[in-house]
């Protein structure tokens, strides 16, 4: 029988997944085949969406691109003549026929992703879910696991990257008859997507890794911190704890053990401050998401006052595979100091955007070119923008760095949830800067002073940079004013809001430059750009000028255009349009 | 600021319609509940489509929570509206990838056709736009999502093409509608 897995993560859905699984689903039961069909999650490629897998037992068939017309073809020689269709496959028998996408990535987190039908517990189990936390209950002390974990080297994958087993170890040994443990799937980072394709496909890793930490560290009870905005994510997960607490894994003396343990779901409701621990707290509790001073810390006074443990999706979901694996496995991936593998919400510029879980101490420009594929229609690499807005831009001169907590910090930049944006040569790092500025200055609590007026400053100054209005002196402000609000702000959000400023000024300052010299190298700030007609192209054909808005085009047939400046709102059209390269953009 | 409760007379719940009655029925279900507040809103606003005032004197009152404490609340997220909202929801993104794939140029463009910016509504009440940090479909940029589809992979032309097709159906149902009341 064949089994067909249609990929329908929030990414599959929006090209068009459901409408495939439809049609197919139709023909199925309309011409009686024998074949079953399910959903899944994200399978990483999202540039290859819709997709489709097709297999048996022997061998498995991965097409990409598909839309409803192609899948009359699909069923009647695949499914019911078993030729498959080889003009849209891309993968078969484990071999993919164009891409190294997949030959420099390690799943672990993604062990599951793209491969279960994430409604399905008995998928989970299958590819031995829930024999971790199983075995951890017979055969380990909580001491034990922390043991485990810290040898594993896991540090936090939310961003800060805080050791996982000594943040349990602290919360272990605060006494207290009640502690909670927290995930936190508040993934604000605008071009981040990692946690969401997680819960998304493989709630259940996330789930058992959670039960390891309540048992590790004493918990009882656990909360689901998820963002509003991944309603997919949300749906996935209650039906997974449903089904765990049906089936006796979730409640009272699981597995016969001691061990009780119970999961309910927040759902935020907006703000990306929210993913630092106090505001988090503070919103699960029903208030204004502020963070707070620490000590106490979280472990010592948290949720409620009570003790508690909070960790990123993604921390969780290595967990069943580190006790499953052993340490060791874990801890023989990546460098020195960061193990194991991260992964990265591959997206911007580049060819081959989607979902991509790499070993520790891979270098960008192996994550660029072997596995991104490289720029978008052959464009020059100029650099990658991690963390996002708490992060920085690395320019493609250090492409050779490697993935790696420490390195990355050593730049400027942060390796933060893991979201990784390519940029090429058509993106101008001073509006990159002006963009993130804009959202962390919209998302301060304003609590401190520093981060509530000083970035709305610097975004001040950024504006006027951009359209033209820059002054000598205002590069070096901002640098000021950045290292400043670095200091004085309480949490993660203030600490590190001016990033993007600095590292494009410290990589990128011959821009900052231009930009206060009246000129955009990308051309891309509308200020500072001016469309021109050159006398040479024009052949007078009158597609610009009927284009023009705001009739700022002059000229007859055969005869050559002219822009009066006066009036260009410099809105592109006549640049786009003309078929002679006659419009000149400077 | 103190109106009378209805929620237990059943003569009230009646002229309501079933989405109200789930609000009313969270809230007294859920008042003793720790850190209920933001749960609440967010049923609230599930129910009327924005927070009216008359549900945060509800929620005040039960909760014993000072409303201005709950504005405080409401006007810290995102997410909640004190307004109501147009009949069809048009969230556009704002995320890096989108950004960088000049997202700029929606915005411009629902400017032209629906005469909006980001938090407005349109005159004819069929459209209000909101802006979101980042809907996670990076690989699409520029994204945004009508109601509850995404539309991917955008520019000017599929945009203006994408809104003259919800408009029609609009227009095909408000004529459907108006047939059916003349007869």
């Amino acid at each position: 029988m064949k089994k067909i897995k249609v990929g329908l993560g929030t990414c599959g859905v929006s090209a068009g997944g459901e409408q495939i699984f439809n049609e197919i689903k139709r023909m199925i039961s309309e011409k009686h085949i024998d074949a079953d069909i399910c959903e899944t999650g994200c399978m990483g490629m999202c540039y290859e969406e819709p997709m489709i897998e097709v297999g048996d037992e022997d061998e498995s068939f991965l097409y990409a691109k598909m839309s409803p017309d192609k899948i009359g073809r699909l069923v009647s020689e695949h499914l019911e003549n078993n030729h498959p269709v080889h003009d849209w496959i891309i993968k078969d028998k484990d071999h993919f026929t164009e891409s190294s996408f997949t030959d420099k990535q390690v799943r672990i987190v993604l062990r599951n992703c793209g491969e279960i039908n994430p409604n399905s517990l008995d998928d989970y189990t299958g590819r031995r879910g829930y024999e971790a936390i199983m075995y951890v209950l017979n055969h380990y002390s909580p001491p034990d696991v922390i043991d485990i974990i810290s040898k594993s080297g896991l540090r936090g994958r939310g961003g800060g990257g805080f050791p996982t087993g000594l943040k349990w170890r602290i919360t272990n040994g605060v006494i207290s008859g009640k502690k909670y443990i927290i995930c936190n799937a508040d993934e604000g980072d605008p071009g981040a997507f990692m946690d969401r394709s997680v819960l998304e496909g493989d709630p259940h890793s996330v789930i058992e890794g959670m039960m390891i930490g309540a048992y590790a560290i004493g918990a009882d009870e656990g909360i689901i911190y998820a963002r509003a905005e991944y309603p997919l994510a949300i749906k996935r997960l209650r039906t997974a704890l449903n089904q765990l607490r049906t089936r006796g894994f979730l409640g009272k003396n699981i597995f016969g053990s001691d061990f009780s343990f119970d999961i309910s779901i927040k759902e935020g409701a907006g703000a990306f401050v929210c993913g630092e621990e106090t505001a988090l707290i503070a919103s699960v509790e029903g208030r204004r998401g502020i963070p707070r001073i620490r000590p106490p810390f979280p472990s010592q006074r948290g949720l409620w006052g009570k003790p508690t443990n909070i960790n990123n999706v993604e921390t969780f979901a290595n967990v069943p595979w580190i006790i499953l694996n052993g340490w060791e496995a874990f801890a023989a991936l990546g460098t020195e100091k960061s193990k194991g593998t991260k992964v990265f919400a591959l997206a911007g510029k580049i060819k081959r955007s989607g979902l991509v879980e790499v070993p520790m101490g891979i270098t960008i420009n192996e994550i660029v070119y072997d596995i991104g594929g490289g720029i978008k229609n052959n464009g020059k690499f100029k650099a990658v923008q991690m963390g996002g807005p708490s992060g920085g831009c690395i320019p493609a001169s250090m492409g050779d760095l490697k993935i790696d907590y420490d390195e990355i910090n050593s730049t400027g930049a942060i390796m933060g949830s893991g979201g990784l944006i390519v940029l090429d040569e058509n993106s101008c790092m001073v509006d990159l800067a002006r963009y993130f500025l804009n959202f962390t200055q919209l998302e301060s609590c304003g609590k401190c002073t520093f981060c509530r007026i000083g970035t709305k400053r610097m975004l001040e100054t950024l504006e006027r940079i951009t359209v033209g209005n820059g002054k000598p002196g205002d590069i070096e402000f901002l640098a000021d004013l950045g290292n400043k609000i670095k200091r004085s702000s309480l949490c993660g959000l203030g600490q590190t809001a001016p990033n993007p400023v600095l590292t494009t000024i410290n990589y990128f300052r011959d821009e900052y430059e231009a930009h206060l010299n009246k000129t955009c190298p990308a051309h891309l700030c509308p200020s500072l750009i001016t469309y021109t007609i050159s006398e040479e192209n024009c052949k007078g054909c009158l597609l610009c000028k009927k284009a023009c808005p705001t009739g700022a085009i002059t000229g007859a047939k055969k005869v050559v255009h002219f822009i009066d400046q006066s009036l260009c709102i410099k809105c592109g059209k006549c640049f786009e349009v003309c078929n002679l390269d006659a419009v000149v953009l400077s | 600021m103190n109106p009378e409760i209805d929620i237990r007379t059943a003569e009230s719940e009646e002229k309501e319609p079933t989405a109200i009655r789930g609000f009313k029925y969270d809230l007294i279900r859920k008042r003793n509940q720790n850190g209920s507040l933001i749960l609440l809103l967010q049923s609230a606003q599930e129910s009327y489509g924005y927070i009216p005032e008359k549900a945060i004197c509800y929620i005040s009152e039960l909760l014993s929570i000072p409303a201005a404490d709950i504005y405080g609340v409401i006007t810290f997220y995102s997410q909640f509206r004190l307004k109501p909202m147009g009949k069809n929801l048009i969230r556009v993104c704002e995320g890096t990838a989108c950004h960088v794939n000049n997202a700029k140029a929606l915005l411009e463009c629902f400017r032209d056709e629906l005469g909006i910016s980001v938090g407005e509504t349109s005159d004819d009440g069929l459209f209000s736009l909101q802006s979101v940090a980042c809907l996670g479909c990076c690989s699409l940029a520029p994204v945004i999502m009508i109601n509850d589809e995404t539309h991917g992979n955008l520019d000017k032309t599929k945009l203006k093409k994408l809104l003259k097709a919800v408009r029609e159906k609009e227009l095909c149902a408000c004529k459907r509608k108006e047939g059916a009341a003349a007869q």
